[in-house]
């Protein structure tokens, strides 16, 4: 296949902004979720805060979907917004696969993960110096969206499926294999907050590099090369 | 702190906004075209009789927690919990052929199916208990549903803020194997807390769908005319999910 003319492929676009929102919504209706029991546990079962590994903080209503507590009303939003949001990621992995953005900007090579060569990204980054010769994305860089896009996301497609006692009967094995419901539950979470600390640091790092262009970029797809 | 303030004021802007768009008719019907999709979807994934896991004996909890109504304010529950509900009777009506009246007695001579089950509820948290009782298709075998039936309509003793707890299911999850109305939890009769002396196993749903203090099971062809039409008491009351699988 052909090199993409533009900075950034139209399904790229197309997904990045749809799964921001999907996120979004996902994220903040899950946080009023979280409030109906703020107590995460491993293994099968759990329901006794003394026993949880982690008692959560209860959020804001500003955080939250809807802004005041209901679990009925997140449930609905986080229901709904699964669909685009699994569907997108499906349709995110046949693209960067089928225009080979996955091959050229976003695998690593061996070469990249040599100590040395890590260490240098490392101190080029906290130079805030982001000019990165002939290849798109840096090592860091790759490595940040390689998770986000192959663990972080899936995965919180995975144990969300995992907490669904409708689907269960299907997906048995995968239960135990997380180490059961609760433990899927508590993954599901950590990962949420995975996706939401790679959030903040995406937003910083483009802040720091141009946001008006990398806005612009992301929206138009940037000129044409 | 000024930082904070802002993202504040974008986090309210947009959950604003949300529950504008939840709130419109538009959004409900959208809502709800989701929840018929996780239905179907996990139909047509699932088996009719994919079973739900079971576990061992030594994986039950220590508890098994009550949720919901801990008991029925009536002095009739009362004197009936007393006595050991020697008088209870389990109604099986509606759309069907033979009604049945049953006493506790009548249940415990019937098949038993005994299921090590994890009850998930809705709030997020869970708990293994082993459950017995008769599957609810011999109930419904022995009363023979009329062809028009689709629904089959639970009726419980308690009342929740004021309004009699009820819930439904459709068909599949009726007729599927471990669907049972349990008398005992963990080889004892049901405790107040857990819905004695009869409750509902629906194990491939959330736990509001297992109603408790049962007393009559009735078939219907639409859930139009109960309650306030939804399917069931959190359903009515709060706008909770009819297909409650996910």
């Amino acid at each position: 296949m052909s090199k993409p003319a533009r900075r950034h492929a139209l399904s790229t676009r197309l997904w990045h902004w749809l799964n921001l929102l999907c996120v979004a919504i996902l994220f903040m209706s899950g946080l009023n979720i979280s409030n109906a029991h703020p107590h995460l546990y491993w293994g099968q079962w759990g329901f006794d805060p003394r026993t949880a590994w982690l008692n959560v903080a209860r959020f804001p209503g500003w955080a939250t979907i809807p802004g005041y507590y209901s679990l009925a009303g997140a449930r609905d939003w986080h229901l709904l917004m699964a669909w685009p949001f699994a569907l997108g990621l499906l349709f995110m992995w046949a693209a960067m696969l089928a225009n080979r953005h996955f091959r050229r900007d976003v695998m690593t090579t061996r070469k990249e993960w040599r100590l040395g060569a890590i260490r240098e990204d490392i101190a080029a980054h906290l130079r805030f110096d982001f000019d990165h010769g002939g290849g798109k994305y840096n090592f860091l860089q790759k490595l940040a969206y390689g998770i986000v896009l192959g663990v972080l996301l899936p995965g919180m497609i995975v144990t969300g499926l995992a907490i669904s006692p409708g689907i269960e009967p299907s997906l048995g094995w995968l239960v135990q294999l997380l180490g059961g419901r609760q433990t899927a539950r508590s993954l599901h979470f950590l990962f949420a907050w995975g996706l939401f600390g790679f959030f903040m640091l995406h937003v910083a790092l483009v802040l720091a590099s141009g946001p008006i262009r990398q806005l612009r970029d992301m929206i138009t797809g940037g000129p044409k090369r | 702190m000024k930082r904070r303030n802002v993202i504040a004021g974008l986090g309210a802007l947009f959950a604003t906004a949300c529950s504008k768009v939840g709130d419109s008719k538009a959004g409900k019907a959208l809502f709800k075209a989701a929840d018929e999709w996780h239905l179907k979807a996990q139909r047509a994934l699932t088996g009719r009789q994919a079973m739900a896991p079971e576990f061992d004996r030594s994986q039950i909890s220590p508890f098994f927690r009550g949720n919901g109504s801990q008991t029925v304010r009536t002095p009739q529950y009362a004197a009936a919990l007393a006595n050991g509900f020697a008088d209870w009777q389990l109604q099986v009506t509606g759309l069907v052929e033979h009604p049945l009246s049953l006493t506790l007695d009548n249940i415990r001579k019937l098949p038993q199916r005994t299921q090590v089950t994890r009850h998930d509820c809705v709030e997020g948290w869970s708990a293994i208990g082993e459950w017995t009782g008769p599957q609810l298709s011999v109930l419904l075998d022995a009363a023979k549903l009329k062809p028009e039936a689709r629904f089959i309509v639970f009726h419980c003793a308690d009342r929740l803020y004021g309004a009699p707890y009820y819930e439904s299911i459709d068909l599949d999850d009726a007729f599927h194997p471990q669907t049972i109305v349990a008398h005992s939890l963990n080889g004892k009769p049901l405790p107040e807390r857990n819905g004695a002396p009869l409750r509902m196993r629906i194990e491939r749903q959330l736990g509001y769908k297992h109603a408790k203090y049962l007393t009559m099971i009735e078939a219907v062809a639409t859930l139009g005319g109960i309650g306030r039409g939804q399917g069931g008491f959190w359903e009515d009351s709060n706008g909770y999910q009819w297909y409650a699988g996910i």
